[in-house]
């Protein structure tokens, strides 16, 4: 239950409801163990862009200037949807992957953990 | 026949007319009409009189104390600036610290002046009305001489000029805009927690060790002659904070658990805004005081506990936070830099790679943390600008709901991984740095849906030219982020290179060589 306290009525809009995104959603991105990115970057996409475009395009921009972004082994990714862990698909969209607006994908790739084992 | 000469009023009494003496109460309105806003928040008050005045100052002592401290001000900011002052500092990376200061800094003491100057109004007793009169003049102030002693520097640096357009608009200063938003969009009393106590009485000193200890270790007399200016009006923006908490606890039992949530809100909120204070001590003075992790043990740790032992007398406990932050102080500093060296487009002030005495200096003062997680990316770092590649991450920011700091600490017990939290609320998610700040979103989310997020505005096009169509296929976000940002680019970008540091060689020269 809410703790607020106020003198009036007090009834505001979320600034980022997806509404607010003309037909896009919001789309955290995160390469774990790869702190060197310091946070998550984010994207506005349609639902039906497919998630293999995020991986070469949007992803591969940013992650490629990492060492380790060539050593990934594809096969061996694993993903999480904010804290739960999720099967995704490339040849999938968004919508299909089951992504919803502001959701926070994460991306585990087991055996590489950043600049000398760092994390970052 | 003698003179009858009235005896002088003694301090006290003096303080008395000048004060209480001046206040009514209403009759033509109903009191609690007149001022509705001190018993909305919960807090109850049974006796405005019983509030200390620990100052005991009048408004007319006052103009007479601060016209003096400003006549001494001007005079060493008008030596200062005729003796070209500016080619005295350390090295012209020191000149950053004033551009990030002069962003996040300054508008929030405006802030503050907007703020105590709303709580003067709001508060019943003539006591604490005065003295919340007067800490809006001294921020008001606070506000006018930072930027005079940096103005100066405008006329020889870039990044100094769009300061007041950026505050508003800038990923890095939101932090600071929102913890203000929040205070000043309180009531009376929780803004009191927030800025006197938590910040000013908690907090502050971290704040100074940089900007005015840094400001004289590094050569720089004006700044460090505006941070002793405002030292004494400091000690009594402290003295107030702590009044009003003691005033709170003693009126009503019932008001410990509502102040005891705001001082748990307050200092994490504060904690998170100095993530980048620490890192102008540890990465952009040129000349070091002490580490952030040496400043915050004596300063958070041993006076805050301090603090909190004596206030346990009022059944305060230590703020929820206290844990984490500990742990923290071995890491924020070294997440920030490497958040903002990343970013080079991205701010008005320079960013560079520690030299390698300066990484010496981070092992030694981090012992526990920095050979092990962040000297390795800056080597590799440092070997990529010498190959050409400086690093330049060209995304936008994923920001936490409440502090709006980007999501970039890391999982308490687990440097390696991020933390994240998240919530959902009416059907949308929030997402979070910490528990405490999803914590806080969570007792009030009615107020924190509307945080504004510059790189969310951006994927909106609110930051680009009217007309612009953000679904265009052609459509950059973040591609003109500079013109809604006023960004010098001369500005932005890394140190080594910049016309700055070209100009700043140059002078120096000047006025040492033939």
């Amino acid at each position: 239950m809410t703790l607020l306290k106020t003198l009036a009525p007090y009834d505001f809009p979320s600034s980022d409801a997806v509404e607010n995104y003309a037909g896009r959603q919001l789309l955290y991105i995160n390469w774990e163990r790869h702190r060197m990115f310091s946070r998550p970057f984010v994207l506005a996409l349609a639902p039906e862009t497919l998630f293999g475009e995020i991986i070469d395009t949007h992803m591969t921009d940013c992650f490629s200037y990492h060492p380790d972004w060539a050593q990934i082994d594809w096969r061996a990714v694993r993903w999480l949807n904010g804290s739960r862990p999720v099967v995704l698909d490339r040849n999938k969209s968004l919508a299909d992957n089951g992504i919803g607006h502001k959701d926070l994908i994460r991306l585990i790739t087991p055996g590489l953990d950043g600049i000398a084992g760092s994390g970052y | 026949m003698d003179m009858k000469v009235s005896k002088k009023l003694g301090l006290k009494e003096r303080y008395t007319m000048m004060t209480r003496d001046l206040a009514w109460d209403t009759t033509f309105q109903p009191m609690d009409k007149v001022f509705p806003q001190v018993g909305y928040e919960g807090i109850k008050i049974h006796d405005w009189n019983a509030w200390e005045d620990p100052f005991r100052l009048t408004m007319d002592a006052y103009w007479k104390y601060q016209a003096e401290k400003e006549r001494k001000l001007y005079a060493i900011l008008d030596a200062f600036n005729q003796n070209n002052g500016h080619l005295s500092v350390t090295d012209a990376r020191y000149i950053n610290v004033l551009k990030l200061f002069l962003g996040s800094t300054p508008p929030l003491e405006l802030m503050a002046a907007r703020g105590f100057s709303m709580v003067a109004r709001q508060m019943v007793g003539a006591g604490p009305r005065v003295a919340c009169m007067m800490q809006s003049v001294d921020e008001y102030r606070h506000f006018q001489t930072q930027i005079h002693s940096i103005s100066n520097y405008n006329r020889f640096y870039n990044g100094l000029d769009e300061f007041a357009h950026q505050q508003s608009r800038m990923w890095y200063l939101s932090d600071g805009k929102s913890f203000f938003d929040d205070a000043i969009t309180a009531g009376p009393f929780e803004f009191m927690v927030a800025i006197g106590f938590a910040f000013e009485y908690v907090l502050t000193n971290i704040l100074f060790v940089p900007f005015i200890s840094g400001a004289a270790y590094n050569g720089d007399m004006a700044a460090m002659t505006v941070g002793f200016s405002a030292q004494s009006d400091e000690a009594r923006h402290m003295t107030l904070g702590l009044e009003c908490i003691k005033f709170m606890l003693e009126q009503d039992p019932d008001n410990l658990p509502i102040v005891q949530r705001w001082i748990d809100k307050w200092t994490w909120r504060g904690t998170r805004k100095l993530a980048s204070v620490g890192m102008m001590m540890d990465y952009m003075l040129p000349k070091r005081i002490m580490s952030f992790k040496e400043a915050w043990e004596i300063y958070f740790e041993q006076n805050g506990t301090a603090l909190f032992t004596d206030l346990a007398r009022y059944g305060v406990k230590v703020p929820k936070c206290f844990d984490q932050t500990i742990e923290e102080k071995e890491h924020i500093t070294h997440q920030s830099w490497i958040g903002f060296y990343m970013k080079p487009d991205a701010t008005p002030f320079h960013t560079w790679m520690p030299q390698p005495e300066e990484l010496d200096w981070l092992s030694e003062k981090y012992p526990n943390t920095f050979d092990t997680y962040y000297r390795p990316v800056y080597e590799h770092w440092i070997a990529q600008e010498k190959a050409g590649k400086r690093f330049n991450n060209k995304t936008q920011p994923m920001n936490c709901q409440v502090c709006v700091s980007t999501i970039k600490f890391n999982e308490p017990g687990d440097p390696m991984e991020m933390c994240f939290r998240e919530t959902v609320y009416k059907g949308e998610k929030f997402h979070f740095c910490s528990d405490h700040c999803r914590e806080i979103f969570e007792d009030e989310p009615e107020k924190y849906v509307q945080t504004f997020i510059s790189s969310h505005a951006a994927l909106q096009g609110k930051c680009e030219p009217e007309g612009t169509d953000v679904n265009a296929h052609d459509y950059r976000p973040g591609a003109r982020m500079h013109a809604y940002w006023r960004m010098d680019k001369r500005a932005s970008g890394d140190f080594n290179g910049s016309e700055d540091q070209k100009n700043f060689a140059k002078w120096r020269a000047q006025a040492t060589q033939n």
